[in-house]
């Protein structure tokens, strides 16, 4: 529960480390640096908090290698690979 | 229970409405039947099928209605639950009053996403008051929260409650009374933060979020709530998650069967008595007839299945109440979304086991209208409990005693292959749907996975009322209807008219006046009608006959069988006499009607075949259209005569007879 959002990190202020959060191993805790895509994934995915600045740690992958688990904000949430793959993070 | 009507909706204008928000799994339906006791209705909203609740809470003698909204994570998205959300907040749901007060339900262990929902409550320019629920898990934990710092920040009374000890309804009802008595101004609102573009609004929601929690909650950094996770590394493993999955599914299937049998034995002789006593009390003619074969019959055939169903809804909410059923979406997603569908439509296609009117209903949660159609049209093929008395009569027929390798009943196996043989077939139909008419790009997945809880048993038990109470309504209308018009149709018109004229040359002298009644009756007259149609699937005119009483409520295949093989209208699909005579029913020729062949055609037929009135009317609801329920009913019995076509005349090729 440790987050703290950076004040005003605007996502296009970050364009520069490009890692995948669907990259991302099981057992790593990451920083959330940007969302893109404008549609109603990329919406759902900042409304449950995946905001830049918060801290995401991915859990564990679906027996069949989708969807996975995260961490963030003090609760887990599933999302695909593919909802992940909008999700910039930096280590 | 009660349905609302209009009025109720809108209440009168000296009694508070009281709107409750949250997001899902965050404590909010305890709350409500906490507040609220027994004293709850359910309806619909007009015009859409997601069903309300409310309820009246009368805290030291004020008069206030609860109305619980659906569960949000937002109320800017799409789903037609956020909709009708917005709507009843704005006060433009027709028959609602817009509401006085919101209490926004927020779990206190999942402050920030919680929070989030509350941000966009303030909006709606209605009072809010913040009840904390979860708040014994959330000291246990060690965390510590300053509710005077967190109430000054947020700008709106905070509540802590523990519903499931009762506790906080007298603090909830103080905090309401005062928002009524002056307006609270909020700290918070995004319009005038210059913010214009979405993502900003939702940045600065959170930003703000994150300032009042971090000024008001200490948190125990040491993480020591791992125990959901932990409980997950067998129950989401790769490998034991799955065989967990399925052995759960097994369990409940196997407590269903062998739980329910008792008390269905017992409701089944009650019906029995009822007809007996019934028939001691009315004079003979038609009126004990239609009371007694046609009423009581019909509807106590299907009565009889409320254990399972009572049953079926135990496990479905166990399973959800504990955080269970986001597992199984989760471990199934990948799987599901093979077919075209989303994880989210295991529940649905799960309860369809029992019901498919109830899974239906619960294809709600899918955001997407093309996945949450293609998963209504699938949920039929579902072999449901209505199923089940046909599958147990042929098994107990044709099929007992048998075993293969030695070890397997043959019963067993043939039950468990049609059940198979529905989920097959329902995800080629979903799969080919889904790449033609109901093309869509996939809808997001992200969902949350609560953390496992105990399950609350007040919110069980009103769950299993509630539906209880929808299937035996069912039964008093639909059924009751059907029962009664199927009754007329073998009743009438009467063999002493009938025989008049006709001349009738096949009356053999062993058939009894029944049965001589049935054939000439109007139903007998359809079964012969159909019967060069149904004839390449191994069925005669009687069978024809079972078969169009069939397409009202599967169910009342073995009622109808039992009349028409005159064995008594109380006989069940376990009877020894219904059985026997199903054995022994001889066509004119004297070969015998039914062979196990027949049985097993007769068996897909009734997986496949689309036999139930009543889901075609909730689909109709719930898709608002006759197109869905047509194509359904149309592709649906396609299938079945396909499917027994090629049971029965493959069978033949084969050798059997």
């Amino acid at each position: 529960m440790s987050t703290a959002i950076l004040p005003g990190a605007a996502p296009a202020a970050n364009l520069s480390s490009g890692i995948k959060l669907s990259a991302i191993e099981p057992g790593t805790t990451v920083r959330v640096v940007s969302v893109s895509g404008g549609g109603a994934i990329s919406r759902r995915l900042l409304e449950m908090g995946v905001v830049p600045g918060v801290t995401v740690r991915v859990v564990k992958t679906a027996p069949f290698g989708d969807p996975f688990e995260v961490r963030l904000l003090g609760y887990n949430m599933a999302l695909r690979k593919s909802e992940a793959e909008l999700v910039e993070v930096i280590a | 229970m009660q349905v609302a009507t209009k009025s109720e909706l809108s209440a009168e204008p000296s009694v508070t409405i009281v709107a409750l928000a949250g997001n899902p799994n965050a404590g909010k339906t305890t709350l409500f039947n906490f507040l609220t006791g027994l004293k709850q209705k359910v309806a619909n909203y007009p015009g859409v099928t997601v069903e309300w609740r409310s309820g009246s809470w009368r805290p030291d003698g004020s008069d206030r209605l609860i109305i619980d909204l659906p569960g949000l994570y937002s109320l800017e998205t799409t789903s037609i639950d956020e909709s009708i959300a917005r709507d009843v907040l704005k006060g433009e749901m027709p028959g609602v009053r817009r509401p006085d007060v919101i209490v926004a339900v927020v779990d206190a262990t999942n402050l920030e996403r919680n929070l989030y929902l509350v941000t966009q409550l303030f909006e709606f320019g209605i009072p809010v008051v913040v009840a904390l629920t979860m708040i014994d898990l959330f000291e246990k934990r060690k965390h510590q929260i300053n509710l005077k710092r967190m109430s000054q920040l947020l700008g709106v009374p905070v509540v802590v409650m523990n519903a499931a000890k009762s506790r906080g309804g007298n603090e909830l009802a103080d905090a309401v009374a005062s928002v009524l008595e002056r307006p609270v101004s909020f700290p918070f609102h995004t319009e005038t933060d210059g913010t214009e573009d979405e993502n900003g609004r939702i940045f600065a929601r959170y930003n703000f979020i994150s300032n009042v929690v971090q000024e008001s909650v200490v948190h125990n950094d040491r993480d020591a709530h791992r125990v959901s996770e932990k409980i997950d590394k067998v129950l989401t493993h790769r490998f034991f998650g799955i065989v967990v999955l399925f052995a759960i599914l097994l369990l409940v299937f196997q407590t269903i069967f062998t739980w329910a049998s008792l008390p269905m034995e017992l409701l089944e002789k009650g019906f029995g008595w009822l007809g007996d006593a019934i028939r001691h009390e009315i004079p003979e003619g038609i009126l004990a007839d239609l009371v007694v074969d046609g009423i009581v019959a019909g509807v106590g055939g299907v009565l009889i299945f409320l254990p399972q169903i009572l049953l079926l809804f135990l496990f479905i909410s166990i399973l959800e109440d504990t955080g269970y059923m986001a597992r199984a979406a989760f471990l199934l997603d990948k799987v599901m979304s093979r077919a075209g569908l989303h994880g989210k439509a295991f529940l649905p296609l799960m309860s369809s086991f029992a019901c498919a009117i109830p899974g239906i209903m619960a294809t709600r949660t899918i955001e997407n209208t093309r996945d949450r159609f293609a998963t209504i049209m699938i949920a039929p093929l579902m072999s449901c409990s209505a199923r089940l008395p046909v599958y147990t009569l042929m098994i107990g027929a044709f099929f007992t005693g048998q075993t293969i390798f030695g070890v397997l009943s043959l019963g067993a196996v043939l039950m468990l292959a049609m059940y198979l043989l529905g989920i097959t077939v329902a995800i080629v139909v979903a799969f080919i749907l889904k790449r033609t008419i109901l093309k869509a790009e996939p809808s997001p997945f992200i969902m949350e996975l609560p953390p496992y809880r105990l399950p609350n048993l007040r919110t069980i038990i009103q769950n299993m009322y509630t539906r209880a109470w929808l299937f035996v309504k069912r039964a008093g209308t639909v059924i009751l209807a059907i029962s009664i018009v199927l009754w007329a149709l073998m009743y009438f018109p009467r063999s002493e008219d009938a025989f008049a004229g006709t001349g009738e040359t096949e009356i053999a002298a062993n058939v009894t006046p029944e049965t001589m009644q049935l054939q000439n009756s109007y139903a007998g007259r359809l079964g012969h009608a159909i019967e060069p149609v149904i004839q390449p699937l191994g069925f005669d005119w009687k069978i024809g006959v079972a078969l169009i009483a069939s397409f009202a409520a599967r169910e009342v295949l073995v009622s109808t069988l039992s009349i028409i093989y005159n064995v008594g209208k109380d006989e069940d699909e376990e009877s020894e006499t219904l059985i026997g005579a199903v054995r022994n029913a001889k066509r004119p020729d004297g070969t015998l009607v039914w062979t196990p062949l027949t049985a097993l055609s007769l068996m897909v037929f009734f997986v496949l075949a689309m036999q139930c009135m009543s889901t075609v009317a909730i689909v109709r609801r719930e898709t608002n259209s006759w197109r869905w329920p047509l194509f359904m009913i149309g592709y649906m019995t396609a299938l079945a005569y396909v499917g027994s076509l090629i049971t029965y005349q493959a069978g033949r090729l084969l050798g059997f007879e």
